[in-house]
């Protein structure tokens, strides 16, 4: 049984501001750290691997940096990964992102099923994963909540689709995104960490790829295109209500009996 | 479409250095002799803009779509067994005000089994044509199914434009046809405008909310976009029904499925924040235990719900169903009080559109007051006490 999961390195806050003048993106730091969404979803690989003796992967696509989740991947149990890098990539929209993950995919191997995560917390879209699968050819279950059990080459799992949970079972290969809380993420091994070589992390780019034009990647790739940005919308009427405590409690609560909520 | 070109004939090691500063993403370097873009280049064209040509940016040619070919603005019918979300309705009306601006029909898409009930209510929202894929195969959403009915709707109706609630299903789906037509998908929008030339601009909060992206597929077509529940208003049903019902043929090629689906349990009904009317929110300020007793008695007294902050729920301190924003639940109560919220953008896109917000806040700089249409710099812990006793006194004067 083999196990890919994909994820994907974040900044380490979302603390972006534009300033309202120049435009420009005012960023404080530039730390990363592994999307947290992602580590439910190499939880739920490692577990289902124990049980059926199997073997996980990872695979990223981002900067040479990235490489820092790859290897926190491995410390975690992951037997190698890859990183999928380079400059034609950049700019890339959902489209063209799950376009080169696939790219990727098929220059890393074959899996039984390939685990994405609910969604990342800088790009919140939560599209990527489905994408992907349409590119594979794999049917896709999105928000699972729990894997049963994996017999005669299906997955039994239970998804959560709105306000119903529904039971079903997928026949592998496929790709399946998990939801937030479905486990309890195990803790890197820093033990590990000594033992991670170079060769457990390999570099992919364009030019190992099967499909060679550059159109279909990075910004060339995307079918959206970012026209402007700016800072969010500030509410125009607005009051304050001022004075001590017991003053700005009456007026509250003086608005709250206008509001003929009470 | 392009791509950035570096003038290395000019760069000084000085120069290189201002321009790595210019780069919010960290994506350019300098090895001594020359600089480089990695791929963390999110093409925001900054270094363009700010470091006075030395890097330059180079326009591919475009790709073109023929965009009079593609008509409609189409709203995907979201339903499970029959019953249509009330996202629906609220993207109906704003198909319909969106296809007003380029005079194109508004479409309903249904996709499922046994849905003439669903399909009859729909009449009543102003739509031109409701096209159906009804056949037993569709009754459970199966990922492939749905998507082979969706793409032949695509294909020969070819509408401009097409949204989709973001639930749970949208949100697998419309990724999934997207991909298929090669086509642009915006997740989330906020705000939808049509342009003259049929591109729908499609704003959404990026960077877990702290900026607004505005957001074009100017080449490709049909445009995708999704929308959360409550986002836009639900317009009122017409007094007559009007519209044509278009049958779709449904082929056995298009029920094939590697997902069966064994059973359907509902979940246990929960308070859905999401449908309050009144809303006490609470975040880190307020936090401490008698902060949440001193919410949900206030709650209780108002009649609302309390809800939280992502950190509070990341701490396990409350249920991720009572978190509000961009990762959590859309409100649009008539009334939201935020008790020790900063308001961070992520946390007031899932709430700024509440018809009256009030913000409670001892720092004075705190973003919730951007939103906030009344707001407090002082204390919750002693307004919101004093503000219980307050309304307990008034129900015993009455």
């Amino acid at each position: 049984m083999k196990f890919l999961v994909c994820v994907k390195q974040v900044p380490g806050s979302n603390n972006v501001q534009v300033d309202p003048v120049t435009g420009v993106l005012k960023r404080s730091g530039i730390q990363s750290k592994m999307n947290p969404y992602d580590l439910y979803s190499l939880e739920a690989a490692l577990s289902l691997a124990e049980r059926y003796e199997g073997s996980v992967q990872t695979i990223t696509m981002g900067p040479p940096q990235a490489k820092a989740v790859i290897v926190e991947t491995i410390c975690m149990g992951a037997e190698s990964g890859t990183v999928l890098s380079d400059r034609k990539f950049a700019g890339a929209d959902v489209l063209a992102t799950a376009y080169t993950i696939s790219q990727g995919i098929e220059k890393t191997g074959e899996f039984d099923i390939i685990f994405c995560g609910k969604q990342t917390t800088d790009g919140d879209t939560a599209q990527v994963g489905a994408e992907l699968s349409e590119y594979l050819g794999l049917p896709n279950v999105s928000n699972v909540i729990s894997i049963e059990e994996i017999k005669d080459g299906k997955v039994y799992l239970t998804a959560a689709l709105d306000d119903k949970n529904v039971k079903m079972s997928v026949k592998m290969p496929c790709l399946i995104s998990v939801d937030g809380d479905i486990n309890s993420p195990r803790l890197p091994s820093y033990k590990v960490k000594q033992t991670v070589t170079d060769d457990m992390v390999r570099f992919l780019s364009f030019d190992d790829f099967d499909d060679k034009n550059p159109n279909n990647y990075g910004l060339n790739g995307s079918a959206t295109q970012v026209e402007r940005i700016f800072p969010p919308e500030k509410n125009a009427e607005k009051q304050e209500i001022k004075g001590t405590s017991a003053e700005q409690s009456q007026a509250l609560f003086e608005l709250i009996s206008a509001k003929k909520i009470i | 479409m392009g791509e950035l070109l570096v003038k290395n004939q000019l760069i000084t090691p000085k120069k290189a250095d201002e321009l790595i500063k210019l780069c919010p993403f960290g994506a350019i370097s300098y090895n001594g002799s020359e600089v480089s873009i990695s791929s963390a280049c999110k093409m925001c064209k900054l270094c363009v803009k700010k470091s006075g040509g030395l890097v330059e940016y180079v326009e591919d040619q475009e790709k073109h779509v023929d965009k009079d070919l593609w008509k409609g603005i189409c709203v995907y019918v979201d339903q499970r067994e029959g019953n249509i979300h009330k996202v629906t309705y609220e993207l109906l009306g704003k198909a319909k005000e969106l296809a007003k601006v380029i005079n194109h029909p508004v479409y309903a898409l249904v996709i499922g089994s046994n849905m003439n009930e669903g399909i009859n209510k729909l009449l009543y929202y102003g739509v031109d044509k409701v096209f159906v894929y009804d056949d037993p195969a569709l009754a459970d959403f199966r990922i492939e199914p749905y998507t082979a009915a969706f793409c032949d709707f695509i294909e020969k109706i070819k509408p401009s434009s097409i949204m989709l609630g973001a639930t749970n299903l949208g949100r697998q789906l419309a990724p999934r046809v997207a991909a298929r037509m090669k086509s642009g998908l915006t997740a989330d929008c906020t705000v939808l405008e049509m342009k003259d030339n049929t591109d729908l601009v499609q704003i959404r909060p990026a960077f877990g909310g702290n900026i607004m992206a505005q957001i074009i597929s100017p080449n490709t077509r049909p445009q995708f976009c999704t929308v959360r529940y409550k986002v836009f208003a639900e317009p009122k049903p017409s007094d007559t029904p009007s519209g044509e019902i278009v049958k779709m043929e449904v082929t056995s090629k298009m029920c094939a499925s590697a997902i069966e689906v064994l059973s359907t349990q509902n979940k246990p009904s929960d308070i859905d924040i999401s449908e309050a009317d009144i809303v006490v929110a609470i975040g880190r300020g307020a936090m401490s235990e008698a902060m949440r007793n001193a919410a949900a008695e206030l709650a209780g007294l108002l009649g609302g719900v309390v809800a939280c902050t992502r950190p509070l729920a990341e701490a396990n301190i409350f249920d991720a169903k009572h978190q509000i924003g961009l990762s959590g639940r859309t409100v649009k109560p008539k009334f939201i009080i935020c008790l020790g919220i900063s308001g961070a953008v992520q946390f007031t896109a899932g709430m700024k559109s509440s018809d009256c917000i009030v913000a409670i806040n001892s720092d004075k700089n705190a973003q919730i007051f951007d939103v906030a249409h009344y707001g407090i710099v002082g204390d919750v812990n002693e307004i919101v006490p004093m503000l219980i006793e307050k309304i307990k006194g008034a129900d015993k004067n009455v």
